[in-house]
């Protein structure tokens, strides 16, 4: 069967650009070589040298650029709120970090096979749902997995009963906030309100030696150009065309004889394991993973990365997550009280003024540039 | 109360039943050259009769349009042919053998009743281009849409849709830059992609520009042939301007059929509308 070309769109309507590319393509370089190179090779002290801040810094930031782009897939194509994508990127990292519980051995405080805090409640033997995780590949099966299959069955129950709209949003803040609480029990064996840290080995690699830090870096920059170009295969293909038609027109599609439900189960779940992937490559570069990754705040501070780069594009998101965190950790510093109160100013304000965020806004000054000239 | 009229003649050198063929299930079958055969339907809301034992054919390409005063009926009798509204007695059969009655809305749409509503329900976003393929008949299923192609025969209809509706020049716009009357096109052209062999148009030119409203009737008469087209309008204009035969419906009934010039001269017509 020959595939015939579409007619080409305006230049606006494309997923990616050529400049997209290019951009892609200069982002790899910095993150598998220069970055490297910087950390590794330039001499501590020296002006060109990459600090551990700046290089786990920047690997985190690239792990909420992936949230924030599942989230867009989901919102900006999709037309579905999610207001609990932090639980998904938790439950993520709780997988993995399982593994990295069981990596610690006996190097523990309690010096026991089981994680510290079991021995401290006293536990005899692991719960059967940590069976396996010593493994690191059934821990990376679980990461995305887990938080998969929980949005599969939200998902299923939500789009089959056709929720929608502010509803949705709600009960995907509910259904994160109870999982907070569910994993703030030391009972339910993820250690409680301090969740997992003092991580020791990965792969039989010490945590904190450098080169294990640049590779943690590489591989969060490979998933983050992966999962850009997974949304883009996915958003320009028919299905990308249907998921938007849905989100602009859903009883209209369905009276096409498609089934919406199917179509936004599939975005969703998707989007869920995405998640699952940023948290595991966040816990052992952060070091550290509990239930306030869980918190309603942490998921609606997702939704405003998208909203700020301009929800519905593809780089959209990744800038929005860039930008604001790197904020973040600037305003943390210099007016830490204050960054609640900014970041719901930031949201009324790009609501308000930025429909589009920022991509919107340089669409639309470019296009106004371009009509004149 | 008028008497419910005799079935509408056959069409000429044709007798019942001379004819051998293959009756396959599931499928048109217009042998006898009727598409639609509607008899002694009745919709009765809370006792009230929307429709009141009405007998109408339609033969397969041909273009008739449907008149009558508000609340005669009109509206409900496409509901009833499309599955939307179940009738309380009478029969309607597509074709010899697809009974209406049995069918859910999609099996009829499947089996190749298209309708257009009032309102125009394009994708905006989407382009002109995107809208038709969307609406094409293809796999539905999530499943296959990840790696869907348009295959040449595929693109080659909506090749030809385009032109039909004349918006072959407009193809790559986003279908919310369209007017008025060329969105109610395209939802035309998204409905022709499924290759109906009927086409059900509700007030088709509501709203459009005189020139629009030209276009639009040259659209609708190049269609029929091909398939039938069933139009309700209120514009007498419009309807002289498509020729055809003209159904009149009032109170739920057939009151007179025929050429328009022949039903306009029709007293019971000429009461029924200056009654009004
Ligand atoms: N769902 C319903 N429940 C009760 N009455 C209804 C319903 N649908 C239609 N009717 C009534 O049935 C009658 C026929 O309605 P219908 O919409 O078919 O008329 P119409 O010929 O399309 O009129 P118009 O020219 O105004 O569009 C009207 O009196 C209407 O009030
Ligand atoms: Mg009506």
């Amino acid at each position: 069967m020959d595939a015939v070309a579409r007619p080409p769109l305006p230049r606006w309507h494309l997923p990616m650009p050529r400049s997209g590319w290019a951009a892609l393509g200069g982002f790899c370089l910095v993150a598998f070589l220069v970055v490297p190179a910087l950390h590794l090779l330039a001499p501590a002290g020296s002006a060109l040298h990459l600090s551990d801040y700046a290089v786990t810094l920047g690997g985190k930031v690239m792990c909420y650029a992936i949230v924030a782009l599942a989230l867009d897939l989901v919102w900006g194509y999709g037309g579905i709120l999610s207001l609990g994508h932090g639980l998904f990127f938790a439950l993520g990292g709780y997988a993995f970090g399982m593994y990295l519980m069981r990596a610690i051995g006996r190097e523990g405080v309690y010096q026991s096979d089981l994680p510290d805090f079991m021995v401290f409640l006293d536990w005899k033997s692991l719960p059967w749902y940590w069976r396996g995780t010593e493994h690191a590949p059934w821990a990376l099966a679980l990461v995305v997995l887990a938080p998969a299959l929980v949005a599969l069955v939200f998902g299923w129950f939500a789009f089959r009963s056709r929720i929608r709209g502010v509803y949705f949003s709600i009960i995907t803040q509910a259904l994160t906030l109870a999982a907070m609480l569910l994993f703030f029990r030391n009972e339910t064996g993820f250690g409680g309100n301090n969740g997992f840290t003092d991580f020791k080995r990965i792969l039989g690699h010490s945590i904190t030696s450098p080169a294990t830090r640049v590779a943690l870096f590489a591989l969060t920059a490979a998933a983050l150009a992966g999962s850009l170009l997974l949304c883009r295969w996915l958003v320009s293909s028919r299905y990308g065309r249907v998921l938007t038609a849905i989100r602009d027109a859903e009883p209209r599609v369905r009276s096409l004889g498609y089934e919406p439900a199917r179509y936004k189960l599939f975005a969703w779940t998707s989007s869920a394991a995405l998640c699952g992937v940023a948290g595991a490559l966040y816990v052992p570069q952060v070091g550290i993973i509990n239930p306030s990754e869980m918190s309603p705040a942490a998921s609606i501070e997702i939704a405003v990365w998208v909203a700020v780069g301009g929800r519905g594009t593809l780089v959209g998101p990744v800038l929005g997550a860039a930008l604001v965190n790197l904020a973040k950790s600037w305003f943390t510093v210099a007016f830490p009280a204050f960054w609640n109160v900014f970041l719901g100013l930031l949201f009324i304000a790009v609501t308000l003024f930025l429909p589009g965020g920022l991509v919107g806004l340089w669409r639309r000054l470019t296009r106004r540039a371009e009509a004149k000239a | 109360m008028i008497e419910p009229r005799p079935p509408a003649p056959l069409p000429p050198g044709f007798a019942p039943g001379a004819s051998v063929h293959a009756v396959r299930p599931g499928a048109l079958d217009v042998s006898h050259r009727v598409i639609l055969y509607l008899e002694d339907l009745t919709v009765a809301f809370d006792g009230f009769r929307a429709l009141n034992r009405l007998t109408l054919y339609v033969e397969a390409g041909e273009l008739r349009c449907l008149i009558g005063p508000n609340g005669a009926g009109k509206t409900t009798l496409m509901d009833v042919i499309t599955g939307k509204t179940r009738p309380d007695s009478g029969t309607a059969f597509f074709g010899q053998s697809l009974d209406l009655t049995r069918m859910d809305e999609a099996a009829i749409a499947e089996a190749g009743i298209g309708r257009k509503f009032q309102k125009p329900t394009v994708f905006e976003r989407h382009s002109v281009f995107d809208n038709l393929e969307l609406a094409m008949k293809a796999d539905r299923r999530v499943r296959g849409s990840f790696l869907a192609r348009l295959d040449g025969e595929a693109r080659g209809r909506i090749d030809e849709t385009l032109r039909t509706i004349r918006l072959g020049h407009l193809a790559r716009r986003p279908a919310g830059t369209l007017s008025h009357g060329q969105k109610q096109w395209l939802e035309i052209g998204m409905l022709l992609v499924q290759e109906p062999k009927l086409l059900l148009l509700d007030e088709p030119v509501a709203g459009m520009t005189d020139e629009e409203r030209e276009r639009t009737a040259e659209l609708i008469v190049s269609l029929a042939g091909a398939r039938s087209v069933l139009v309700v309008e209120h514009d007498m204009d419009f309807v002289a301007r498509l020729g055809g035969k003209v159904t009149v419906l009032h109170e739920g009934a057939v009151l007179a059929e025929g050429p328009l010039e022949q039903v306009q001269r029709d007293p019971r017509v000429i009461e029924v509308y200056l009654g009004r």
